[in-house]
């Protein structure tokens, strides 16, 4: 493995100071994810969960992204089959965490496996932009990406049950373009991601790939198959 | 495969949340374990943006005009000013306006 970009950062730590800033760090990213639980809660009642089940599923998956996607394929009464659909197509929308996941290994490698792997529940696009950033500052505090988590939990947990409550009866999502989140939060995050033409070029080949894939096969696969296309097309082209 | 399951929301619902809690370690876990040559690190570089294309796209190419509005208004919105939240505001506001109008 080649150095670390924070070899020299100081050792990683856990702090309650680190909790409230990585909290504090969120603040700008509370709205935004106040509309999207909202929009999830609203489709959440629309496809005929109860209360009790739209609330547990955004606090033991809290994956943006994924619940609306779930939402999609969610049909009443589940069978087996669709336990099985659900969690792929989850599994294949959270595909992004994975990276996430890798990006943060020189950070926390040195703290203790039984603390890292329960902070990892924290893992959503928002917790790990903050992070990334407090990192790329020169912080070492793993609190922060932990209380970043907690703190997003809360609102996003919270925010659905107005959505779910109150949206079914008074809005209609795609009327106020809810049901286009997802596409809209995948391409504003192209701008930060940004790194010149190399990457982007994996970008089309990945956005090209996926949409034959999207034609031809049924389902979400296209996700996979166009960003492993793209990703592996990426590290092959120089610059 | 086709029987309705007893408590099958609930058992969906934890099968969803193993299956994200599995995508939000196995990264970190990886990386413990394989060597981060050139090429690994460069299809990594890649993967985010890849990912987030291959869900675009295809979306927008199934939904229409009103997507690519959306879509345009949230990049263009982000290169003027880098702030997501703007971003998705405004993106909505102009979905909103298409909607309104026809599209």
């Amino acid at each position: 493995m080649t150095a670390p970009p924070h070899s020299r950062a100081e050792a990683p730590y856990w702090s309650l100071a680190g909790l409230a800033e990585g909290a504090r760090r969120c603040g700008a990213m509370v709205p935004g994810t106040m509309v999207f639980a909202a929009a999830y809660g609203t489709l959440a009642a629309q496809k005929g969960l109860t209360l009790t089940e739209a609330t547990l599923m955004s606090a033991l998956v809290f994956g943006g992204a994924s619940q609306l996607v779930a939402m999609e394929v969610w049909k009443s009464p589940i069978t087996l089959a669709s336990v099985v659909s659900l969690a792929v197509v989850t599994a294949i929308v959270n595909a992004r965490f994975i990276l996430m996941g890798a990006t943060l290994r020189p950070w926390f490698g040195a703290l203790p496996s039984w603390q890292v792997y329960p902070a990892l529940n924290s893992t959503v696009d928002a917790t790990w932009l903050v992070a990334t950033r407090y990192r790329a500052e020169g912080g070492s505090d793993a609190s922060v990406f932990v209380g970043a988590g907690l703190a997003l939990w809360v609102v996003w947990v919270g925010s659905a049950i107005p959505g779910y409550l109150l949206g079914a009866f008074i809005v209609d999502p795609k009327q106020f373009g809810f049901d286009l989140m997802l596409p809209i939060f995948f391409a504003a995050m192209f701008v930060p991601l940004w790194r010149g033409a190399r990457r982007a070029t994996g970008w089309v080949i990945a956005g090209a790939v996926a949409l034959i894939v999207s034609y031809v096969v049924p389902g979400w696969w296209f996700i996979v198959a166009g960003a492993l296309t793209g990703s592996v097309a990426g590290a092959f082209i120089d610059e | 495969m086709n029987e309705p399951l007893a408590h099958g929301p609930f058992i969906a619902i934890l099968a969803m949340a193993a299956a994200t809690y599995l995508t939000r370690i196995s990264g970190y876990w990886l990386m413990g374990h394989i060597p981060m040559t050139r090429r690994v690190r460069r299809s990594l570089e890649v993967l985010p943006g890849a990912i987030m294309a291959a869900t675009v796209v295809p979306i927008v190419a199934k939904v229409g005009t009103v997507a690519l509005i959306a879509v345009a208004v949230a990049l263009v919105s982000m290169v003027i000013k880098r702030n997501e939240f703007v971003a998705a505001g405004l993106a909505l506001a102009a979905v909103s306006l298409a909607r309104a109008y026809g599209l």
